[in-house]
């Protein structure tokens, strides 16, 4: 029953949604002229009660959907805790040997859940927009509300026509094939959702850009209502990214942290048409500029989102994210792309030209800086957009070439290096007009500290290569100039923005310090050895103390016991582990790492040789964790910001009410 | 009955490399001259797993990864230096096996990409500054 009552949910939402469309385009149509800020001719007639009647049925609509999505979910999470083996979905990737934790992640675990939640985020998304935004005008949000259906229409379509969730499974099976080992790790359950819920803000964004299309109505209060959801986007994709390296990192026991895969480029996308965008917005916000641009990127960072989503999803590319996939799916999901994408970019096409033209600048400005950071940024994306679709674009023209890290390295890492460089200047930079000159003087600091530290890592270890010791060297001279926005201010009346401002660059530049260490200090020991045999590998030495069984719920492994010394130091003990799933049966390894205030020492328990010696591979990796510390500061910046736009917004209404009295 | 198991397990260790032929010493082990190691694995990065799902045969468990990267490191340790040895390996298995396309007709378009993506930014860009007087 449970099953057929989440079906039963999931077919409600879709019908809400559609209500919510109709209500949404009929009100808009018929209040032409009527309604507040709607375009058109005047036109007073009995329409104008009828639309405002329809009008004030899409944010109810916009609730009953969020919740019968929600149920839905909940109901699909209900059948995995269970372990249901008559849902084919349940019998296909749980078993009921599984820990719970990775029973309920396992609802998401897999192509048709992951789908299911994709929907429920969309569709708890635009009830809180229906709850909580009262800033925009009522058809821009109408406006607004109606795309957001539209997108959840094509994604219940999807589920409901080529990936139920709840099918069942007759006569049910005895027990389920399990779920992916490499899957299941804490880490990886809740990775997917947190990129979810960065994808489905984009697409909030995507909704308000859509909604302001309709209404012609791109200015500085539409910009601040798209803020808070570009920012918290920003905040979940930074976290999923983050969390998503540290689980490829220590997972994939190669102590690789970033790999330029296509699934990983997937999720990169987005974030760097978020960055950017979150960048604009700022500046349609301040300065009433970048109107074109600001809804162009919401366009294209929705894209990039359903981009990834379909690279993921179609079976396209192979990888341990592209669950089972049949082509159908694969063909639906590139339908919802073209329609999506295509309907934007034609509704840009034909309307931007009526959007009025924003202010320009001066060269030598904030908003300058913030074109150069919108101009570095898209390049990069393009960049990887490129590189990730060439080989797929290319085999299709039939010829086979691969695209790596050699290529995104060497086209990216120069003009990443000029986009760090632009945004230790930028903060510091005066909104309107600013002098070369002065700028130059306040830079004295941190470019005196860059060229320090690279002077410093030239001496000390001139084998770093160039690109490293440009890396250290910069992120110094960022560190300083991240944080000199504070100097001399009165850090109580300091907006909480700025500092997150302060914070997410500041982890910019901790991150980059980490990525340029990592490759440049990075000591790696291939060995075989017998029990009691010592390696050396950078400051440490590494006894093979022997091995000995292990067992968990649903694996068995062969773990071995290293003791680690550095220096007089107390020995610690790591116990890497070769690991065996019986369901489906596999076998990882599973790395033991040592993490030190300095850096980590990664342990990998490999094959044995014929000659009963076991390979091992360690490496010492100096300040490798700083990497992610960045990415969790990046994340903290933006949550402070988002936290901090908020309050003042709240803080603001007068001003709010007396802008739209004067647009109305 | 657990411990059965376990025990099997431990003496099937062996078995988890995918063939019973022994694989050769370099797949696993490090070149002595510590150089020649780091030309070795830079370019053993940017080689492609051909039967792996887009790993590097740096960083790959599988048994055909493990002959690439015992292949490399022969062949650098007899002297040859890495442009030599990737372009043997792009002779034997195409261009797809290495990360980092060579220049043809069919990459061209890929490399000139970023060039041409800066010129259109930096037009688009400038439209959004002030013209300068005089």
């Amino acid at each position: 029953m449970i099953a057929e009552a989440g079906l039963a949910a999931l077919w409600l939402a879709a019908a809400m949604a559609l209500m919510q469309l109709v209500l949404a385009a009929l009100g808009l149509r018929m209040g032409r002229g009527v309604l507040p800020d709607a375009p058109g001719s005047d036109r007073a007639d009995g329409a104008g009660e009828t639309a405002a009647q329809l009008i004030a049925g899409v944010r109810p609509v916009a609730i009953v959907q969020g919740v019968l999505a929600a149920l839905s979910f909940v109901l699909l999470i209900w059948v995995f805790v269970v372990s249901d083996m008559s849902v084919q979905l349940v019998a296909a990737n749980s078993h009921s040997a599984k820990p719970m934790v990775y029973k309920i992640a396992g609802a998401w675990g897999n192509h048709e859940g992951s789908m299911l939640l994709w929907v429920t985020v969309l569709a708890l998304a635009g009830g809180a927009i229906a709850v909580l935004e009262k800033r925009l005008n009522v058809a821009t949000l109408v406006a607004t509300l109606g795309a957001q259906a539209a997108i959840a229409l094509g994604f219940y379509a999807f589920l409901l026509f080529s990936s139920n969730p709840f099918t069942r499974l007759d006569p049910p099976a005895a027990e389920g094939q399990g779920l992916n080992p490499l899957l299941q790790d804490p880490g990886l359950a809740f990775h997917p959702p947190t990129l979810y819920f960065g994808y489905v803000g984009l697409s909030v964004a995507f909704s308000f850009a859509v909604g302001a299309l309709v209404t012609r109505d791109v200015g500085p209060a539409f910009a601040r209502a798209m803020r808070p959801w570009v920012l918290a986007a920003w905040v979940f994709l930074t976290i999923g990214i983050t969390a998503g390296s540290y689980w490829a990192y220590y997972e994939l026991g190669w102590g690789g942290w970033w790999f330029w895969d296509p699934v990983e480029n997937a999720s990169l996308m987005p974030w760097l048409a978020a960055t950017a965008l979150l960048h604009s917005v700022t500046v349609l916000a301040t300065r009433d500029g970048l109107r074109a641009w600001t809804i162009m990127l919401a366009v294209v960072a929705f894209s990039m989102s359903m981009i990834g989503t379909f690279l993921v999803r179609s079976g396209i590319l192979t990888s341990v994210h592209a669950f089972a996939v049949d082509p159908t799916r694969g063909s639906f999901i590139l339908a919802l792309l073209i329609l999506y994408i295509g309907g934007a970019l034609l509704l840009f096409g034909l309307r931007i030209g009526l959007v009025k033209q924003g202010s320009t600048f001066e060269l030598v400005s904030r908003e300058g800086g913030l074109v150069l950071n919108n101009l570095l940024l898209s390049v990069i994306l393009g960049i990887v957009l490129i590189g990730t679709l060439y080989p797929i674009v290319a085999q299709a023209m039939g010829t086979q070439l691969s695209v790596g890290p050699p290529f995104f390295n060497k086209t990216t890492a120069p003009i990443a290096l000029a986009l760090f460089a632009a945004m230790a200047a930028g903060p510091l930079v005066r909104w309107r007009r600013d002098n070369a000159q002065a700028l130059l003087g306040r830079l004295t600091v941190p470019i005196a500290v860059a060229a320090l530290a690279m002077a410093a890592v030239f001496v000390f270890a001139p084998d770093a290569g160039v690109l490293p010791i440009l890396g250290l060297g910069l992120s110094f001279g960022i560190a300083v100039a991240s944080v000199a926005p504070l100097w001399k201010r009165d850090l109580r009346r300091t907006p909480l923005f700025t500092f997150g401002m302060v914070t997410a660059h500041l982890g910019i530049a901790v991150s980059m310090a980490g990525m340029a260490s990592e490759s440049a200090f990075t000591v790696e020991r291939l060995v075989a050895v017998r029990p009691g045999q010592i390696t050396q590998v950078g400051p440490f030495s590494v006894r093979f103390d022997g091995l000995r069984p292990a067992v968990g719920a649903n694996w068995s492994a062969i773990e071995a016991r290293l003791t680690v010394t550095r220096g007089d130091g107390a020995p610690l003990v790591l116990r890497p582990q070769s690991r065996f799933f019986s369901a489906p049966s596999t076998v990882t390894s599973e790395a033991a790492i040592a993490t030190l205030f300095d850096g980590q020492l990664y342990t990998v328990l490999g094959a044995s040789d014929e000659g009963g010696r076991w390979q091992l591979r360690l490496w010492w990796k100096p300040w490798v964790t700083l990497i992610w510390f960045g990415g969790g500061l990046i994340a903290l910046g933006g949550a402070l910001s988002l936290v901090g736009r908020v309050r003042r917004e709240r803080r603001q209404p007068a001003a709010r009410e007396a802008w739209q009295t004067a647009a109305a | 009955m657990r411990m059965l198991a376990l025990a099997l397990l431990f003496a099937a260790a062996p078995a988890f490399a995918q063939s019973n032929v022994p694989q050769a010493e370099l797949a696993w082990k490090q070149l002595p001259d510590p150089a020649r190691e780091a030309e070795a694995r830079a370019l053993m990065e940017e080689l492609r797993c051909l039967v792996c799902q887009g790993q590097s045969i740096a960083d790959s468990d599988a048994e055909m990864a493990g002959d690439m990267r015992a292949l490399v490191r022969e062949r650098i340790a007899a002297g040859e230096d890495a442009g030599t040895v990737r372009a043997w390996l792009i002779e034997r298995y195409g261009d797809y096996v290495s990360y980092d396309p060579p220049i043809s007709s069919a990459s061209a378009p890929l490399w000139i990409a970023p060039l041409v993506l800066l010129l259109v930014g930096a037009v688009i860009a400038a439209r959004s500054f002030r013209r300068r007087r005089g």
